[in-house]
């Protein structure tokens, strides 16, 4: 019977790492623009798709991870500069809404560019799952999970340790106010796509043995992300990974112990709960209209 | 504008030279129209791009090797993605602007579904290539099909296991359309075939680890093989799972996962996966004296020589779907559609890439179990299980 928990729980624990990993990005960029980007699931994407792309074409692995990772910055960079910057001083729901159609675009050129096929990366360190109790976790589960322990350690420390990243938390702050003691505002966004970018493909190579890569596959993996950082509270990197693990780990359980069939409910219900009672998330920053 | 224009003079032109000339000359020259509408982008493009695809080179060759009744082929194709919605709207136009003689086509169940109503209505042969067994099963009078369902499928499966002795069978589906269908064909068959379901597990769209569910189904008591309802990257989930739990029951997918992309996908996991598939997937594996061995080995010859790529199976619904069309005009002498129509249920020992295909006007598939064949998956490669 532990082992059987103990199976769920390692399950849980890999799904909610791989939204928590998608999660931070959404976070990283609200942070600095309180603008939710949907486009975050195609960064991930990007990441596993070109890496695959560039290996099967004789890229070395190593050099295809750099190149894909580099190849998604850029498109973040461009995303900001070409769909979000020319919207500037229009209303956060709209940037929203640029957000959607970016990542439908993002999709569209994909399946023209890659294809329309599903791929896999091979696992990194081998198939052979490491057993621990009777319960047993792939290798790669632990990559996704280390990885998000070193985005969290360097997120951490970025935000709270630099002049840059914290020149991105008083632009989130207040604007107004970031720029009169002379924050370059539009530079912190492009700053904030890029490095969702880069959080984005990053996790995205990791998860692809996994989950797979494929044109639709941040759909899903978006939507998941982002309610990992609404239940953590956006803007909040730490509060999206604990809210990825809290996710994942509840749709383990609900499969294991009532029926697969609740899995997806119990997630929303969650959200929907954490909303309904703690509207800025588990761990959010308390809103305060000034008056 | 212009292009409208054009359109119209080019339709007034039969009636100008029948004006002239008799109006036998005229009618000579006409194509024969086949309309059809696919999915040849969007989520469901891996139906529709192999199938459009099919359908243009074999309409080329047959205009090449002088047409169908001394008449040229034309076909007339709209994109109608995955959406029920567009399919109405092309499939009007093909019956009411382009005045087609016969529709084949239409990727999914979902599409063909939806404008079963209009072909009824305007009485005009249909083929479809969806998948489903709902859309010839109730009968319609004007509506075939070529795909095997997934009916057949779960019988084949069903029927593999028995042979191996296993009887109690666990059975894990997606959210999909064809995931439900054939999980409740493995419901409803496992009462008449005699196999009992000690495991029912789903998984929800875009999961990317299902081992919750696997734990259950490899805890359940009793429990001899598992049954894998579904298609796409989650087949490979699955198979990854399964290894990862190491479990050691018998191991069976549906014919969803009949794709070289499924192994690849799999980094290894598919090894020992069964499932049935067209002969075509395993075409150079077939008996010399198997029927299908020719036009399975000569429709992927024709593929992969303009193509350059690897068939898939659904291209073959389309090859089929294609054929039994100009067969029945063929037999019919004409594009009556009434005749046609007669002609194709008429349809009797056609050697098909799907199988061999023997219709009636109680079944408008004309497919059984044996048009399928077992595969298992060894050393990444598809095995033909005899």
């Amino acid at each position: 019977m532990s082992a059987q928990f103990l199976q769920f729980l390692f399950s849980g624990i890999t799904v909610g790492a791989i939204y928590a990993l998608v999660g931070v990005g959404f976070s990283v960029i609200y942070n600095s623009s309180n603008v939710i980007n949907f486009a975050q699931g195609e960064f991930v994407m990007i990441g596993g798709m070109a890496t695959v792309f560039l290996s099967a074409a004789g890229v070395p692995l190593p050099l295809a991870i750099i190149l894909a990772v580099l190849a998604a910055v850029i498109i973040g960079y461009l995303v900001e500069k070409l769909a979000i910057e020319p919207a500037k001083g229009s209303s956060v729901v709209n940037l929203i809404i640029i957000t959607i159609g970016v990542s439908i675009f993002l999709r569209g050129l994909a399946q023209v560019v890659f294809d329309r096929n599903f791929h896999s990366l091979k696992a990194f360190s081998g198939t052979e799952p490491i057993q621990i109790a009777g319960a047993s976790i792939t290798t790669q589960s632990l990559w996704v999970i280390g990885g998000l322990v070193i985005a969290t350690l360097v997120l951490g420390w970025f935000f709270n340790r630099t002049l840059t990243g914290k020149a991105m938390l008083a632009t989130s702050y207040n604007k107004d106010a970031a720029k009169l003691v002379g924050i370059n505002t539009g530079r912190i966004l492009q700053l904030s796509f890029m490095i969702a970018a880069f959080l984005g493909a990053v996790s995205g190579i990791l998860i692809a043995p996994i989950a797979l890569t494929y044109a639709n596959v941040g759909v899903m993996l978006g939507l998941k992300g982002f309610c990992a950082a609404m239940v953590g509270g956006l803007g909040n990197p730490m509060a999206a990974i604990a809210g990825g693990l809290l996710v994942g780990v509840a749709e383990a359980l609900t499969a294991g112990y009532l029926s697969s069939a609740y899995k997806d409910a119990v997630a929303f219900i969650i959200i929907l709960l954490v909303l309904f009672f703690m509207p800025s998330g588990l761990f959010g920053r308390k809103e305060v209209d000034k008056v | 504008m212009t292009t409208l224009f054009a359109k119209n003079i080019k339709r007034l032109i039969p009636v100008i030279a029948a004006l002239g000339m008799t109006a036998g000359v005229a009618g000579a020259a006409e194509p024969i129209k086949i309309g059809t509408f696919l999915a040849v982008t969007g989520p469901a493009s891996f139906l529709g791009d192999p199938e459009l695809k099919t359908l243009q080179l074999y309409v080329d060759k047959i205009n090449s090797d002088g047409g169908v009744l001394g008449r040229k082929l034309e076909l007339v194709h709209y994109d109608a993605q995955h959406k029920a919605k567009s399919a109405i709207t092309f499939v009007k136009r093909l019956i009411n602007q382009d005045k087609v003689d016969i529709i084949i086509g239409g990727s999914t169940t979902g599409t063909t579904m939806a404008v079963i109503k209009l072909v009824e209505r305007a009485e005009i042969p249909f083929i479809s290539f969806g998948g489903a067994g709902v859309i010839t099963d109730p009968l319609k009078k004007w509506v075939f099909k070529t795909p095997h369902t997934d009916k057949l499928a779960v019988q084949k499966i069903y029927s593999d296991m028995k042979k191996r002795g296993l009887t109690k069978v666990g059975v894990i589906s997606g959210a999909g359309g064809f995931d439900k269908s054939c999980r409740k064909n493995a419901q409803t068959l496992a009462g008449t075939m005699g196999m009992t379901i000690v495991a029912d597990e789903s998984y929800g769209k875009g999961d990317t680890d299902v081992t919750p569910q696997l734990t259950k189904i490899k805890n359940a008591k009793g429990i001899q093989a598992m049954l894998f309802c579904g298609f796409g990257a989650s087949s490979s989930i699955v198979a990854k799972n399964f290894k990862q739990l190491g479990m050691k029951i018998a191991h069976y997918h549906s014919h969803g996962s009949a794709s070289a992309k499924f192994i690849k996908g799999s980094d290894g996991a598919a090894e020992g996966v069964r499932l049935p598939a067209a002969a075509l997937l395993v075409a150079e594996q077939l008996d010399d004296s198997n029927p299908q061995k020719a036009a399975t080995m000569a429709y992927r010859k024709a593929y992969m020589a303009k193509y350059n790529e690897p068939i898939s199976t659904f291209g073959g619904h389309a090859y089929d779907g294609l054929m039994i069309a100009v067969n029945a005009i063929k037999r019919a002498g004409s594009t009556d559609k009434a005749k046609v129509r007669d002609e194709i249920e008429k349809t009797s020992n056609f050697i098909g890439v799907d199988g061999i295909f023997t219709m009636s006007a109680t079944d408008h598939l004309g497919l059984d179990e044996k048009s399928f064949v077992m595969v298992e998956v060894k050393n990444g490669t598809w095995k033909l299980l005899k």
